[in-house]
């Protein structure tokens, strides 16, 4: 769906995209993730042809941008940085102007689209109160039905959930899900970890312009081969185990061990006790965390 | 999109306020003439008022004198400033660019949008002036007379008048295109506009001074008020020929620079 090969793009001084291979496949729930400031959202103005690479190449739904672009972008639903809106008309009057605006789908219809998309971002029943008294949570929402309003094969969106309440956060998790099984390829920046972790099945991190990593979160998410024990007896395990602990803190050890089952068995054996006992997995944040350094928003004194 | 920007140019409230204004001046001059009938000295700026008094239906000529100087081509800058910049101040410039609507089919809605505008407001101007003057002010008995002092038939009036009004229209396309040109360079509608009214003051001062006498040619103001000559009889041509080649220059030089630059530019807001 995106493919990028060697992209960069250059501000001035600043590279704020550096190198980046980016692939996107169809059917994926890709996240972006990385630290405000590392170019996640430039990067994804690069694919969507807002901004114009310094060298490199892109390629959107098999077609090089930005030449292809007037081919690809109808299929193509976006949130870049922020819903926006004209705030003296209403959302209605807002997404029919959208709609308008571009190619493909009668203009008999409209009508019907534009309420379908306020439906699935559950606006529906919104009246015709300007946007301008829109509050943020439903700015978002409206954002998000214009970018659903020509039934997309690529959704891409730049923090999506950014000032919904939990309960909107939810709605927004559960729509894309279903739009993806229903064939929806999906782009999402984040710097939200827990966002990426519950909905996406594929990550990219990106750091100070590069992509650090890109991978599938179940091979992330592999154990690391050490075990976690929890027992109220951590004198006696230490001793027990010697040698094969990684860490301590009070009650909680981590073992440095191939099976979990056997682990149980020898403590037990030994007359240890175990409150809790499982693999160590690791943790999104952790990855994440390794990979990157401090966002461009921290500045340390030299 | 060419519908599309229409709809939105109609649709805004800015667009009204500002037409009702330029209408408005007029009308508040022709009140003032009316109840005190103390005209300016013929041959006083601006040009036309001494002699509606006792020739309304001449008022629409005095009306675009009144507001072509300094209101008509703000309000035209205000409107070509915001074109592009307003859209990118909104976020709204990204979303027309991926919906997709391309950069020139953008920039070409916008520039008829702006001529709709000017076409408009010089229209609506000429309409309720040409209502104010034969409200307001006498009509002069028989036929109206020209500058040169030669009747005119109203029929013949009334054609001087309407050309009068696409020269002054034309005048501004000069102004417009400046302003879109700086609207696709700044994201800052306000700048834009100012950036083209800075530009037109320059002019006028320039055409004033006699040191500057061997550009004032070239000054996108300095044939503004060639107009006039339309209402002379018979009608002296080099200066409107000279004023419709200029500003034709000044708008295929600065949309050809606009095009240029937003066709390239990144779409950062």
């Amino acid at each position: 769906m995106i493919s990028t090969v060697d992209v960069t793009k250059r501000y001035g001084r600043v590279l704020a995209v550096d190198g980046v291979d980016l692939e996107v496949a169809a059917g994926d729930r890709y996240g972006l993730l990385g630290p405000n400031g590392s170019g996640k959202t430039t990067l994804l103005r690069l694919a969507l042809g807002l901004v114009f690479a310094t060298s490199g190449t892109i390629e959107l739904l098999g077609r090089p941008v930005p030449r292809g672009l007037g081919e690809v972008l109808p299929s193509v639903g976006a949130l870049v940085e922020g819903p926006a809106a004209y705030g003296h008309l209403s959302g209605r009057a807002n997404l029919s102007l959208v709609d308008a605006a571009g190619p493909g789908g009668p203009r008999r219809t409209r009508r019907a689209r534009v309420e379908a998309a306020l439906d699935r971002v559950g606006l529906g029943g919104v009246d015709g109160r300007p946007v301008k008294a829109y509050s943020l949570g439903m700015r978002q929402r409206l954002g998000l039905a214009a970018a659903l309003l020509r039934a997309p094969r690529l959704l891409v969106l730049d923090e999506p959930t950014n000032g919904l309440d939990p309960q909107g956060i939810r709605d927004v998790r559960d729509l894309l899900r279903e739009l993806n099984d229903a064939g929806t390829t999906l782009l999402l920046s984040s710097h939200q970890l827990s966002e990426v972790d519950q909905l996406c099945t594929r990550v990219g991190v990106m750091d100070r312009g590069r992509l650090v990593l890109q991978a599938d979160l179940a091979t992330l998410r592999t154990p690391t081969g050490r075990i976690v024990v929890h027992t109220p007896d951590p004198d006696r395990a230490a001793a027990l185990l010697d040698g094969r602990i990684t860490e301590r803190a009070a009650d909680r050890l981590v073992v440095q061990h191939p099976d979990p089952a056997r682990l149980t068995a020898e403590l037990v054996e030994a007359g240890i006790r175990i409150t809790e006992i499982h693999p160590q997995r690791r943790l999104l944040e952790e990855v994440v965390l390794e990979a990157t350094s401090a966002g461009s928003d921290r500045v340390d004194r030299p | 999109m060419i519908g599309v920007e229409l709809g939105k140019l109609a649709r805004r409230p800015r667009t009204w306020v500002s037409i009702g204004l330029l209408c408005g001046l007029p009308l508040l001059v022709a009140v003032f003439l009316a109840t005190t009938e103390v005209g300016p000295g013929p041959g006083e700026e601006p040009a036309f008022l001494s002699a509606v008094l006792n020739n309304g239906p001449l008022y629409p000529a005095a009306a675009l004198a009144i507001v072509l100087p300094l209101f008509l081509p703000v309000a035209v800058a205000v409107v070509a400033g915001d074109a592009v910049a307003g859209e990118a101040s909104s976020g709204m410039l990204r979303y027309l660019l991926l919906r997709p609507t391309g950069r020139t089919r953008l920039l070409v809605a916008k520039l008829i949008a702006l001529v709709a505008y000017v076409v408009t407001a010089v229209a609506l101007l000429a309409a309720t002036s040409y209502l104010t003057g034969i409200t307001l002010f006498d009509t002069a008995p028989g036929g109206l007379t020209s500058v040169s002092g030669v009747e005119l038939s109203p029929g013949e009036l009334v054609l001087r008048m309407v050309a009068a009004a696409l020269y002054v229209g034309v005048s501004m396309l000069g102004v417009g295109a400046i302003a879109l040109f700086l609207s696709t360079v700044s994201d800052s509608a306000l700048g834009a506009t100012l950036g083209a009214l800075a530009a037109l003051v320059a002019s006028q001062v320039l055409v004033t001074l006699d040191a500057a006498a061997s550009v004032s040619p070239y000054l996108p103001t300095r044939y503004w008020f060639a107009w006039i000559d339309l209402f002379r009889d018979p009608i002296p041509w080099r200066d409107l020929q000279r004023g419709l080649a200029i500003q034709a220059v000044y708008v295929a030089v600065f949309l050809a620079a606009a095009w240029a630059n937003f066709a390239t530019k990144d779409v950062k807001s």
